[in-house]
């Protein structure tokens, strides 16, 4: 168990009448590094050693790893802004922001990424046509996922779609 | 009926601080944690751990049959929901009691009466609580006839909205059917629910909330917050007591409160949720939170309770242990929610691994977290890294003691808020005290214009 707020300034006492500035202590189950910083001020840095108990049945289902995935030469890869569950419509139901054989522009948003609650839209970052959509919806994508790929060479003609 | 064995079925923080609760009264705490969080701090604090599902949320956290089969599983006899997540769902309330387990919150009868906005109200009106003026628009004459009587500005707030969602301001009787139309069709798309409803715009409006605790027969309040400091409808900072208020608006909101709780024959913590009207001076019902709230640990330092403990023994059946006369508030308190997210880039949310977490220690500080060395911030869930919580001797002294701990807090390897805490307890408006819910928007586009994004 780790040790409690009540605890930790039972310590702080200790240390406080004895002058010393700092504290460390190593248990079996966590170690405690007590500082004093300043005149008044303290500090504590706790470390809980003990792994977690789980239930058997319980697999830990590790996110796997995916390599960068390559794009063949010429092409482009749409990649998220950040860590997050990857969106293609903006919202359930609705029709993908963009599809196979679109016309992009820089500013194109191409799908939305949820990350801690906050959604955040994709611009797809480059002028072309949307040739493969790799990301499914819903999907746990990290910056280096390819969403989708562009390719630059095939402008779309006429104004595009969506850009804003 | 004695909890032994309670499944705490949330994560994060207020995981950590159930467990926490459950050690020092000797009930045996499992974790019930989604793939993500199975090595996580609380999962490391938790005397045993149960796999509850997949990462995301809607596969774990918010499925209340994963719950319910967890708890079974472990043989719990009691379900702590924390906060979020199906805290307030009345469908795990009813698993739970179906399975015979205890849920550690209000009935299934009271979370209903306050989960739907509109019930809640007319809830508050019988329970005789002020409402903010305004009244159901089923269509363009009703809406019209309450608009005659609440006047423009006013707001068009969907039933099942909450959160700063659905919500839309109508400025003249000339914009009221356009913006109704819009309003009930976005509320469908959105809610899945169109109802709508008017209320009168509040242009300076303080977030000010009464804690209440009740055994189903009897309640006590104890002692109010502020939690003005928002963005975006997301509280930053707290405090407790609500500073300058008028005399008698604090015991004004506690009778309000009581009123509402014993009405309801609240069983459970509860929130009653006050909007304070700064040029009116006075107060209206919001609505109800029948849950713990983050915000919590500010009213246990000014009242010395621990509301787990209390919230754990009404859910046992047990009476209430407090009267009302043995609620004393003493000092100030104030909560800086520490979050994941970058300000400098329009609070951009910052997942990771966290390298090393320092944290202030001391009589009158208290930091409810998650995260230590190694841990992981996984993208799911919210953004909530640690609370720092500070106790003073008035407000004064608990923002200067808050300002000087916030100092020596250091959580490594992600973007956190911290210097946004720093800015606000820098700000004269802010430490002057008594700040609207437009403050903290105002404070980052007039103080700090450097660290809003143009977007």
């Amino acid at each position: 168990m780790d040790l409690t707020p009540d605890d930790v300034r039972d310590v702080l006492r200790v240390l406080d009448s004895s002058g010393l500035d700092e504290l460390h202590l190593e248990l079996a189950d966590l170690t405690l590094t007590v500082r004093r910083e300043g005149a008044t001020g303290w500090t504590a840095e706790q470390q809980v050693l003990r792994r977690p108990v789980v239930e058997s049945g319980a697999a830990v289902a590790a996110e796997p790893e995916r390599p960068r995935a390559a794009v063949p030469e010429g092409m482009v890869a749409v990649h998220p802004p950040l860590v997050g569950t990857f969106y293609r419509a903006p919202q359930p139901g609705a029709p993908p922001f963009v599809e196979v054989g679109d016309g992009v522009g820089e500013d194109t948003v191409v799908g939305i990424v949820e990350t801690m609650k906050m959604m955040t839209p994709v611009h797809a970052g480059v002028r072309g046509t949307v040739v493969e959509v790799r990301a499914g919806n819903g999907e746990l994508t990290g910056t280096d996922a390819v969403l989708l790929v562009v390719d630059p060479a095939r402008d779309a003609t006429g104004p595009v779609e969506g850009s804003r | 009926m004695r909890i032994r064995r309670l499944l705490v079925a949330n994560r994060g923080e207020i995981a950590a601080r159930v467990v926490r609760t459950c050690s020092r009264l000797g009930i045996e705490s499992v974790l019930a944690a989604s793939d993500a969080d199975l090595d996580s701090l609380p999962a490391r604090l938790a005397d045993r751990v149960v796999r509850l599902g997949p990462a995301p949320a809607a596969q774990s956290y918010l499925d209340p049959a994963a719950v319910v089969r967890a708890a079974r599983s472990v043989g719990a006899d009691a379900v702590h929901p924390g906060y979020g997540f199906l805290s307030e769902n009345p469908a795990l309330a009813r698993a739970c009691a179906d399975a015979g387990i205890v849920f550690v919150g209000p009935t299934v009868e009271s979370l209903q009466a306050v989960g739907d906005k509109l019930t809640a109200r007319s809830h508050a009106v019988a329970a005789g609580l002020p409402v903010v003026p305004g009244g159901e628009a089923g269509d363009l004459a009703s809406a019209r006839a309450v608009a005659a009587e609440v006047g423009y500005p006013l707001l068009v707030k969907a039933v099942g909205g909450g959160g700063g969602r659905g919500m839309k301001l109508v400025r003249s009787a000339g914009e009221l059917p356009r913006t109704l139309d819009l309003a009930v069709s976005e509320a469908a798309a959105a809610f899945g629910d169109p109802r709508v409803y008017l209320e009168r715009y509040v242009a300076s409006g303080r977030h000010v909330e009464v804690q209440v605790l009740g055994d189903g027969t009897r309640a006590v309040a104890l002692g109010d917050r502020d939690c003005s400091v928002q963005r975006r409808y997301q509280k930053l900072f707290e405090e407790a007591p609500a500073p300058l208020l008028p005399a008698g608006v604090h015991a004004e909101m506690a009778a309000a409160a009581l009123a509402l709780a014993t009405h309801l024959r609240y069983r459970g913590l509860g929130t009653v949720e006050l909007l304070y009207d700064r040029e009116r001076r006075t107060s209206y019902f919001l609505e109800m939170n029948a849950r713990i709230q983050v915000e919590h640990p500010v009213t246990e330092m000014v009242t010395g309770l621990d509301l787990v403990a209390e919230q754990l023994a009404v859910a046992e059946g047990l009476p209430l242990r407090i009267r009302q006369e043995d609620v004393v508030v003493t000092g100030h308190a104030v909560e800086c929610r520490v979050n994941a997210e970058d300000w400098a880039h329009d609070f951009r949310p910052s997942p990771g691994r966290i390298d090393r977490v320092v944290l202030p220690v001391g009589d009158g500080i208290r930091v409810d977290t998650h995260v230590q060395g190694g841990s992981v911030v996984p993208p799911h869930y919210d953004s909530l890294l640690a609370k720092l919580v500070v106790h003073g001797r008035d407000r004064a002294d608990a923002l200067a003691r808050a300002r000087a701990a916030l100092d020596l807090l250091r959580i490594d390897g992600v973007t956190t808020t911290v210097p946004v805490h720093r800015a606000l307890l820098d700000d004269p408006e802010f430490a002057a005290g008594g700040v609207d819910t437009a403050f903290f928007e105002r404070f980052l586009r007039t103080r700090h214009p450097d660290l809003v994004e143009v977007s």
